[in-house]
């Protein structure tokens, strides 16, 4: 374990990230606010879960430094009289869950398809390119809003609730893994044709651990930018999905959701609810973002002397 | 001495749409066990083909047409794809040109040679790392326990040679396909190599195939030489035979192009022409539009390998119409 500490330390990539403030900025907030989301229950001041906090005399509370503010709920209420604050940072967490495992579940069927694509080409190749090619020119949304209507027929609205969580993963999941299928098997194609691959083969080895054991690390980098990209992407279409009223119910909302609640009260005067949700997707998916450009500058294939 | 390796008429094809190249056409030769045979020829003459074609790993579009590989009397080139992957690397090891590129860049050299054994033997981690820096310090890499947990990048090109002969080393073949292994070093590391080869060879008494275009270097190395024009062998002997005294034009050409002291200031000696590509062999002898000693007959039949005396009485085969007696029969 120290060993693996000492050698990241002595990293190339552990040596830029230290000369890029922008990196370090968003690295220290992507870590702050993935701390307290998963800590939401111990630093939340309320738990919005909890029926008993909801209560339709404290709603529209705005934020505590306007006029009508209340010391008790720093940034408002929502319309259901919930703690602003705490709803946030409860929405959040399944924000990012749903983002992380979207993007797991995008990663596990994108590597496996385009790594097999890649590396024994011909048909199976052209039949999972297609097959790329259909699944992307077909909007997530359409597909989205079709299932979750099948689903919410078939279960009910109240279980739908339930089973929200796993749909929204597996939804965004399908939708995005040609980008992984196509971004794997391209490094897979150019990292075939080096003698290490051929060195493998007369040494012995089988396909199967030729694929996984040696191809695939060296393909690692351009899997990591794109993940980090993906998991933006991937919350920002929850949040979409949400918004529409297809994702995460009003008692649990995620950040889209809660944007979405907020959204009928603009114009009421609570903008709050609204804003300050979506400051925060924004803060979030930045801070995601840039550190993927980060990543990207620092193990740009191009400027890679393998 | 027993038979190590034996190669019967061996054929390799390349289907194209424009229909088939043969790429080795019919080579055939052999190897004691213990013994070295350096495979000589201009790049393009088929040499590394006949190195895949021994362990069957000839890929796409190409294809063995025909002939046999006999391995210790076995006959591998007819055994199934998992049988001779066995062999691969355990009995038969190959080592490649370009140290720089040959092992995995991402794995450090102990994983990748810990990797090599457990492909081929059933031994824990500890055992096989044991056997792993016992390889590498019969390659002559001080500290090799150290040197097992660093990567690639952290070695200098001729140290990667050498762990890359440490990992052919490591399940102790009976066979090293050396194919072009100091081509990309400079020539005081080849020295080097070339000696790491030969001290390997002898003392676990290993066959060693050299596949190279440096005449020089096969003849201070092997005891047997093949050269090969075109996808055929034209000659073959005892190295010291065929350097002293080659009977093939095209090997007295080649002899002839090296450059020799006494001749400082003059120029090189080279056989007019270029070896001709596989889409436009000629017909019957394929040396036979550069051969100074052409015949009629030459451009007509394709010459048979024929047994030939060395002036030191050394036997040899030959594939040209002048070692024919019967030619002027026609």
């Amino acid at each position: 374990m120290m060993d693996h500490w000492q050698r990241f330390k002595a990293s190339d990539l552990f040596y830029d990230f230290k000369r890029d403030k922008v990196a370090i900025v968003s690295f220290a907030v992507f870590v702050l606010l993935f701390v307290c989301a998963f800590s939401a229950p111990l630093i939340a001041p309320y738990n919005p879960y909890d029926p008993a906090n909801i209560d339709i005399m404290s709603s529209e509370i705005p934020p505590v430094w306007m006029a009508g503010g209340m010391d008790d709920y720093i940034l408002g209420t929502d319309a259901q009289g919930r703690d602003l604050l705490s709803t946030m940072i409860y929405g959040m967490r399944i924000s990012i869950v749903i983002g992380l495992c979207a993007v797991l579940l995008q990663a596990v069927i994108g590597i496996v398809i385009g790594l097999i694509a890649g590396y024994y080409g011909g048909k199976l190749d052209g039949f999972f390119m297609r097959l790329a090619d259909v699944q992307l020119s077909f909007s997530y949304l359409m597909v989205a809003i079709f299932v979750s209507a099948v689903l919410q027929a078939a279960v009910g609205v109240g279980r739908f609730a339930e089973i929200a969580v796993p749909f929204l993963i597996i939804v965004i999941g399908l939708a995005q893994w040609p980008q992984y299928a196509r971004t794997v098997r391209a490094s897979v194609l150019a990292e075939k044709k080096k003698e290490y691959v051929e060195a493998a083969r007369v040494t012995g080895f089988n396909s199967h651990r030729i694929m996984w054991r040696h191809i695939l690390p060296n393909c690692m980098s351009p899997i990591l930018v794109l993940s980090t990209i993906q998991v933006a992407n991937a919350v920002m279409s929850e949040a979409a999905l949400s918004f529409l009223g297809l994702g995460m119910p009003v008692t649990r909302p995620s950040l889209g959701s809660l944007i979405n609640a907020g959204f009928e009260y603009i114009f009421s005067g609570s903008w709050w609810i609204t804003a300050f949700p979506g400051l925060l997707l924004v803060i979030l998916v930045l801070a995601v973002n840039l550190l993927g450009d980060f990543l990207r500058d620092v193990l740009n294939p191009k400027l890679y002397k393998g | 001495m027993s038979v190590l390796l034996q190669v019967e008429d061996l054929t390799v094809n390349f289907a194209l749409r424009t229909g088939d190249l043969t790429a080795l056409n019919g080579v055939s030769f052999a190897l004691n066990e213990g013994e070295r045979l350096g495979l000589v020829g201009e790049s393009g003459a088929g040499k590394s083909v006949a190195g895949f074609a021994i362990i069957n790993l000839i890929s796409k579009p190409g294809y063995i047409a025909g002939g046999r590989v006999l391995f210790q009397g076995e006959e591998i080139s007819a055994l199934p794809q998992e049988a001779i992957r066995r062999i691969r690397g355990n009995r038969i090891s190959m080592v490649f040109q370009d140290p720089m590129m040959t092992l995995n860049p991402v794995l450090t050299i102990g994983t990748q040679m810990v990797e090599t054994l457990q492909a081929h033997r059933d031994i824990g981690p500890s055992e096989a790392a044991a056997i792993a820096a016992d390889k590498l310090r019969k390659v002559h890499i001080p500290s090799p326990e150290k040197r097992l947990r660093q990567y690639p990048h952290e070695f200098s090109g001729g140290m990667r040679q050498r762990i890359i002969i440490a990992v052919a080393l490591l399940n102790d073949p009976q066979l090293i396909i050396a194919d072009e292994p100091t081509t990309a070093l400079d020539v005081t590391i080849q020295a080097e190599i070339m000696d790491l080869f030969l001290e390997l060879c002898e003392q676990s008494r290993m066959g060693l195939m050299l596949i190279t275009h440096d005449l020089a270097v096969v003849s201070e190395t092997t005891e047997k030489i093949a050269v090969m024009y075109a996808g055929k062998i034209v000659e073959e002997g005892r190295t010291g035979d065929v350097v002293r005294s080659p009977r093939h034009p095209y090997t007295q050409g080649l002899i002839a192009a090296l450059p020799q002291g006494e001749h400082r200031g003059t120029r090189l000696n080279q056989i007019p022409g270029t070896m001709p590509t596989l889409t436009r062999i000629p017909p019957g002898c394929s040396f036979h539009p550069r051969c100074p000693h052409v015949m009629a007959v030459c451009a007509r039949r394709e010459p048979a390998s024929l047994p030939v005396d060395y002036p030191g009485g050394g036997q040899g085969v030959v594939a040209c119409h002048l070692f024919d007696p019967q030619r002027h029969d026609e």
